[in-house]
Order: structure tokens, then sequence, then C-alpha cells
């Protein structure tokens, strides 16, 4: 029970911060979340962003940010196995479900409905 | 001819021998509907996009406007016209449909009032036996092109308005029955800082009072003179900084004679945030409402203020603020 009252209010607080960046910062919802993976790739780069989500589970795994910290982690983990190389190759390796689930939906979406405004 | 520093005085009184406002589903529900001479239920009107959707609401605009008129297209000498969307398509590829020569204008959503000026001048000074305005707006082309497509969800601030659907156009005659355009003040560019395209209202109003202000020295006039005088789109929060703007410049205008466009077109109860805008706002409104409102004996004489924000999407993503500009016709009964 501990673990959904720390979903909800860690996944509140990352939801909360990236509605104050565009409500008192001004910022485009495209800069919104541009920060808040940026910030979870520098989290997960310090090895923080896997200590919150084994803290919070889905209330960290969920948001924009967790994207960012899968970018480093992939970039890292396939940096150890095949050198230098691997930041680049290893990049989009643990994300690629997530990108490519949005371009193909998005596109069979787009096959079958009309925007209505 | 000229007086004062940026006013014309249409002697010779050109004739608004006909007129039309189109407007979409939204514009059905509002509060000006009766005085749509054609609505549409469908935001794409049978076409497969929005501009062209667009296109068609200009196109029965002017069309009607003619059949109001009387008067064969061909009779047309000349067609002022402009719009919101890049390099004002609907305007020129309506252009092409009439055949009439074109004159095509941009001043966003001032368009109405800068075409209707226009084509009076021409009129007035004999250079024109009939001449065409017109403009349009479409609320998800301007949406996609200014701000984010709306399937996309983008938040909105309260500030933000709801761009008008639909199209106002009006024939002006040497001679003939109906209102009369007597003068025309041209609106300079003002800028006071504002970068939000989410606020348009406030950064038009200094626009708007620049040019009410300029067009009562020129022709030394004052509220007394007009029914009243009605701005183009500031819509809620623009129209309350306008009003405290003139009073600060010592201009008075009783609260009954200060209007907006955009806060008539719509019913309170539409989700429009702070009111309507596009330049369709105005070009209905007037066109459609206010000439009704005239030739029924109603009003006498009116200020319509048409406002412009000057921005474009690349200069809002360069951080640029919004330079706005408003032109003032009067019309006559």
């Amino acid at each position: 029970m501990d673990k959904f009252i720390w979903a909800f209010i860690i996944g509140g607080s990352i939801c909360v911060i990236g509605q104050i960046l565009m409500d008192k910062f001004k910022l485009t919802p495209a800069h919104t979340m541009c920060t808040l993976v940026v910030t979870g790739a520098i989290l997960g780069g310090f090895g923080l962003y896997d200590k919150l989500i084994k803290f919070a589970g889905a209330g960290a795994s969920v948001p924009i940010s967790s994207f960012g910290n899968q970018l480093v982690k992939g970039a890292l983990q396939e940096a150890q196995q095949t050198g230098i190389i691997g930041v680049l190759t290893g990049i989009f390796e643990i994300t690629s479900a997530g990108i490519s689930a949005a371009i193909i939906f998005g596109f069979l979406a787009a096959l079958i409905f009309r925007p209505k405004g | 001819m000229l007086q004062g520093h940026q006013s014309w005085v249409f002697k010779n009184r050109p004739v608004i021998i006909g007129s039309a406002a189109i407007g979409g589903p939204f514009e059905a529900q509002g509060n000006l509907a009766a005085d749509f001479d054609l609505l549409h239920d469908d935001l794409w009107l049978g076409q497969d996009s929005y501009e062209k959707a667009e296109k068609k609401l200009l196109e029965q605009a002017c069309e009607t406007a003619i059949k109001k008129a009387g008067v064969k297209k061909e009779d047309i000498n000349f067609f002022m016209s402009g719009d919101l969307i890049n390099q004002i398509i609907s305007s020129s590829f309506t252009a092409r449909t009439l055949g009439i020569p074109y004159v095509g204008i941009y001043g966003a959503c001032s368009s109405s009032m800068e075409g209707l000026a226009i084509a009076s001048l021409m009129v007035d000074s004999r250079f024109a036996k009939l001449a065409l305005a017109g403009t349009s707006s479409h609320n998800a082309a301007a949406e996609k092109q200014y701000r984010y497509p709306t399937e996309y969800g983008a938040q909105k601030p309260p500030t933000c308005q709801w761009t008008v659907t639909g199209a106002g156009a009006g024939v002006v005659s040497q001679q003939g029955e109906g209102p009369k355009v007597t003068s025309a003040t041209i609106g300079r560019v003002v800028d006071l800082g504002i970068s939000d395209p989410f606020n348009m209202g406030s950064a038009m109003a200094p626009a708007a009072v620049d040019t009410i202000e300029a067009h009562f020295r020129d022709l030394n006039v004052s509220a007394a003179d007009y029914d009243f005088i009605a701005t183009g789109d500031l819509g809620r929060v623009g129209h309350i900084i306008a009003r405290d703007l003139l009073k600060k410049h010592g201009i008075d205008i009783p609260e009954e004679k200060l209007t907006d466009c955009g806060m008539l077109i719509y019913k309170d109860t539409q989700p429009v945030f702070a009111g309507g805008s596009g330049c369709a706002c105005a070009a209905t409104t007037t066109y459609g409402h206010f000439l009704n409102r005239m030739r029924k004996g109603e009003l006498k004489k009116i200020l319509v203020v048409a406002t412009g924000a000057l921005l474009s999407p690349m200069s809002y993503q360069q951080k640029e603020t919004i330079p706005c500009v408003a032109h003032a016709v009067s019309i006559e009964m």
C-alpha cells in the first residue's frame, strides 16, 4: 500500500514541476518535455533515477523523465559491452519499444481517424 | 482626402451595397448566428484540409456579397483581401477563383478594416467603380500554424482566444443603397513588449487605443459622434486594458459605447477563453451583425477598429515581442 501512495506523490510531483515550468516559467510544452527528459537523463547518469523507481515504482517510471533515464542507461550498458561506439548504438536500445510504438500507433490512428479541430 | 496626420475622409461617401458573413459550427452556436448568411456544421466544409476549407469560406463570402449587391463579378474592378495563412493563400486562391484584379494585403486580424479602407479609398477617389473587400480565418488552420494542432492537446491559459471560423466580404460602390463608409484612420504599429502569443488581446489593446486617439484627433470627433466604437478582437482581457489605457490618455468613452467583436460573437457559455479572435472576428461581426443593424435603422454611425497582431510563428520562436496595428473605419447609415 505504501508503494501506491509514494507512486502517487512522486509521479504527481513530477507533473506539478511540469505544470509550473509551463505556467510560471512560460516554457512551451516541447521545452517542458525536454527539460524533464534531460533531468531524468542527468539523474540516471548519477545512478539516482533507478533508486527513485525502486522507491516510487510507476510514479517514477511512467513520467517522461524516465525516458531520459533509459536513454542514458541504454548508452552506458552498451558502452560497457562494446566500447565507446556503444554510446551511439545503445542509446535507443531500451527505449526502442516506446519510440516504435509511438510511431506505429500514431500511424494507425492517423489511418482511421480525422482530427475534429 | 487626407485629414490630419493619418485619416481619410471620403467626401463621395462610398456605399457598401452588399455584404456577407459566413461561419462555422462554433459560430452557429454563438450570439450572432442569425446575422450570418450561411453557417456550416462541418469544420472541414467537405474539403480535405482546413486551409482548403478556409478558402471555401472566403469564396462563399465574396460570392454571396456580390450576389446580394446585385452586380456581376466581372463589373468589380478590384478585390482587396488578406488572411492569416502563410503567404495569404486563402485570399490569393479566392482571387484566382473570382478572377477580379487583386490587391493582396496583410494586416493579420486588422485585414478586414484595412481592406475596407483601401476599397473605399479607391471608390471615393474614382479609381474604382466597384471594389470588393474580404477576409477569412479558420480556427483549426490558425491553431495549426500559430500554436499547436488541436489533437496535440497542448494546454492553454485563460487569456488566450478562440479563432473565428468564417469569412466576411463587402462590395463598395460609388452609388447605391446601403451603409456608407465616411472615413478611415490607418494605424501605426505599436509594440509595448508583450511576447506571449496566448495573450494577444493585451498586446493589441495599445494599438487600438492609439488608432482611436488618432481618429478622434484627426477628425476632431469624440465618442459622442458614434453609436458605439467596436474594437476587432481584443477579447475580455484586452478590452479591460484598452479601457484603462483610454482613461489614462484622457479619452472619454462611456462604458456602453465601447465594445469588442471578440466579446460579441460568442455566448458566455461557450468555451472560448477570453473571447473570439482572427480576421473573421471583426469581418463577420461587421459585414453581418453591424451592417444588418444599420440597414434595419437600429444604428446610425459606428466606428470599427480592427486590431491585428503582426507576429509570425518564426518571430515568436525567436522570442520577438508582438507588434500590433489597428485600422479604424467609420460607417454611417
